[in-house]
């Protein structure tokens, strides 16, 4: 891990004082962990360090990171294709969130390492609604040689991706990843339409294996109802947190993981085709202290 | 949804109701509250502490007045910073002398960029403009796309050049003077403040159009980056003003008040909603309530 930012003027401090715990409660803060839960992280530290269990600040930082990696350690990363499933049943894979997080640029990317990997794939443009929405999903689709279905403008988005499934069934195409119009977590029509989304993807010869939550890095506090509401219409299998490679932390997803249990599965780090990583704990929470500047 | 602001500050404000002055201990938890509440707000951690220095001064001066109780005194201590900091000098267009009147579009990914360009485009028509739109954003897949089909929209003409991002916006606005067009708007792609390469592309657009007005679109659900994001714009493109979108949600959007108090630029405009019309010019104390998590202040205070 590097030293520098928070983690700088705590070891710059000869013993563990109130502001040792002030500078981490500040660094969690700064990382969108939110309050309550860089509170929960430090009041148990406080008591070891109460009982002299810890007493020196490099000890303490060490303990608190490693608390943090234990709370995302037994999290299932995987994103889940089920291999049991007849040619002709392809698994779909859905991507929600609210608007411009992502979720189109993460279908181009997965379909570049899924088509890499060896299968056969189909992108289904539900986002029938942003303006050039299916133009761009379509580009990515050239970009990784993969098949493209699209609907209408201003179209029905769950008809557009059953057709893509039943296309995907009848060519036994292995799987469907299905864009659907960002959408604020708020708004009970939009959310009510992504329920029959879940619905429709399910009733021809698809199955969805995964539904993954696009959340981006520089969200705050807002993240964790994003994910409760998001999860309650079309039951979340997991977070891919983009932009990463920005100055934000993206710290709201450790709270989304550790207090909703949805793990968080893919990240993405550019804007081009190669930059999707696996979530990797170790990394992230180092990561969520290398503050270098005090903002 | 959170316990909000006004929930746990009825409370205190019950129990210090009659009470003749605040005590340290009782100033100490209400600042707490106001703290936790700003900071749930994603109000960025360093103007969180300066703006409670200042409303706890506020609010050891509130007990002095008889009018209210000092609870209430306290509360209203801390919507006024709020709507002090947020408001100020708003931002009234002044169109360029010799026309047209260029406005430069920056921002991170995603924010709402080429949405708000539309629904500038669109607000600057209902003024009795005649603006044209000028698609610099040669990077994201379809990104000139989407802004025609915005155009067509609002039926305002869109101009781009796949050559070269600098060139499209120097030649958009030759474009605009050949074509008489008084207002021109140009949408840039969405970069990170921390790559130094697309700043710089940002920085030599905006050396080509000389913008009159530079307008940053920051996402209301954007927590603690704000500040660094606001700032290191500001630093490479001078920006005029603010405009948050998707204000529809239910986030604080503390990001508000972080990026005005770093940048002292005025927020100019609100974007709440996908549809082109969804667009409105800001209003400092509907912020204030909406980051306080409590849209009853003044309810509050009348209970007295
Ligand atoms: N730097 C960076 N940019 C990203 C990343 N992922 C996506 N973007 C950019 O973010 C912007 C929005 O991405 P989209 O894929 O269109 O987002 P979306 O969620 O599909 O947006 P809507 O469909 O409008 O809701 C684009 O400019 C992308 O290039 C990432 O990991 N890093
Ligand atoms: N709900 C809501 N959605 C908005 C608002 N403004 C923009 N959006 C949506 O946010 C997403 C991104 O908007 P864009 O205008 O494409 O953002 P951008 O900054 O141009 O994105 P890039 O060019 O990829 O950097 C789209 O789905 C828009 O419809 C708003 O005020 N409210
Ligand atoms: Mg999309
Ligand atoms: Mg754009």
């Amino acid at each position: 891990a590097s030293f520098s930012g928070a983690f700088g003027s705590i070891l710059g401090r000869g013993a563990i004082t109130d502001e040792t715990w002030d500078d981490l409660e500040e660094a969690l803060l700064r990382a969108d962990v939110g309050l309550g839960v860089a509170d929960g992280l430090l009041e148990p530290l406080k008591e070891r360090v109460k009982a002299k269990e810890i007493t020196e600040p490099s000890d303490l930082l060490a303990a608190l990171q490693a608390d943090m990696i234990a709370r995302l350690a037994d999290a299932d990363r995987e994103v889940h294709f089920d291999e049991s499933l007849e040619p002709g049943q392809p698994n779909v894979w859905l991507f929600v969130g609210v608007n411009g997080v992502g979720k189109t640029t993460t279908i181009g990317k997965v379909a570049r390492q899924q088509t890499e990997a060896g299968r056969t794939l189909l992108l289904a443009a539900g986002d029938t609604f942003r303006a050039a929405a299916a133009e761009q999903l379509g580009t990515w689709a050239e970009r990784s040689n993969t098949e493209f279905v699209r609907g209408t403008e201003g179209g029905d988005p769950s008809s557009v991706i059953f057709d893509g499934i039943e296309r995907a069934a009848s060519k036994q195409i292995d799987l469907v990843l299905a864009d659907t119009a960002g959408r604020l977590h708020t708004k009970t029509n939009l959310m009510e339409e992504l329920k029959k989304v879940r619905r429709v993807a399910e009733k021809g010869a698809g199955t969805v294996t995964e539904t993954l939550l696009v959340i981006d890095a520089t969200t705050g506090q807002n993240g964790l109802a994003q994910a409760r509401q998001f999860s309650e219409a079309t039951n979340v299998t997991g977070v891919v947190l983009t932009k990463l490679d920005g100055s934000a932390k993206g710290g709201i997803v450790f709270a989304v993981e550790t207090e909703l249990g949805i793990p968080v599965k893919l990240v993405g780090v550019g804007e081009q085709v190669n930059d999707l990583i696996p979530f990797d704990p170790d990394e992230f929470v180092n990561a969520l202290f290398d503050t270098g500047t005090d903002g | 949804m959170f316990d909000n602001l006004s929930n746990r500050l009825d409370g205190i404000v019950k129990r210090l109701r009659g009470k003749g002055r605040l005590t340290e201990a009782d100033v100490d938890e209400i600042m707490k509250e106001i703290r936790a509440a700003l900071l749930e707000a994603d109000v960025n951690v360093t103007v969180v502490r300066s703006v409670c220095n200042r409303i706890r001064e506020h609010a050891i001066g509130a007990t002095r007045s008889q009018a209210l109780d000092p609870g209430q005194q306290v509360v209203k201590a801390v919507n006024d910073e709020l709507v002090r900091i947020l408001g100020g000098e708003t931002l009234t267009v002044q169109y360029a002398s010799k026309p047209p009147t260029v406005i430069l579009m920056a921002g991170l990914q995603g924010s709402g960029k080429t949405t708000a360009t539309g629904k500038l485009a669109l607000w600057f028509k209902s003024q009795g403009r005649q603006p044209l739109l000028v698609g610099a954003d040669l990077q994201r897949p379809a990104a000139v796309e989407q802004l025609r089909t915005l155009g067509r929209q609002v039926d305002v003409p869109v101009y781009s050049d796949p050559e070269d991002p600098i060139l499209t916006a120097y030649e958009g606005v030759e474009e605009a003077k050949r074509l008489g067009r008084d207002v021109v708007i140009v949408d840039t792609a969405g970069r990170l403040s921390i790559d130094a390469e697309m700043m710089e592309q940002v920085r030599l657009i905006s050396g080509a159009v000389s913008p009159d007005y530079t307008f940053l679109v920051i996402d209301a659900m954007t927590g603690q980056d704000a500040v660094q994001t606001a700032e290191a714009f500001h630093e490479t493109l001078q920006i005029d003003g603010v405009i948050l979108s998707k204000l529809d949600g239910d986030a604080r959007g503390g990001a508000a008040l972080s990026v005005k108090e770093v940048i002292g630029r005025p927020i100019a405009f609100a974007s709440t909603g996908e549809k082109l019309d969804a667009f409105e010019q800001f209003h400092p104390d509907r912020m204030a309530s909406r980051i306080l998590g409590m849209g009853d202040v003044l309810t509050l205070i009348e209970q007295a």
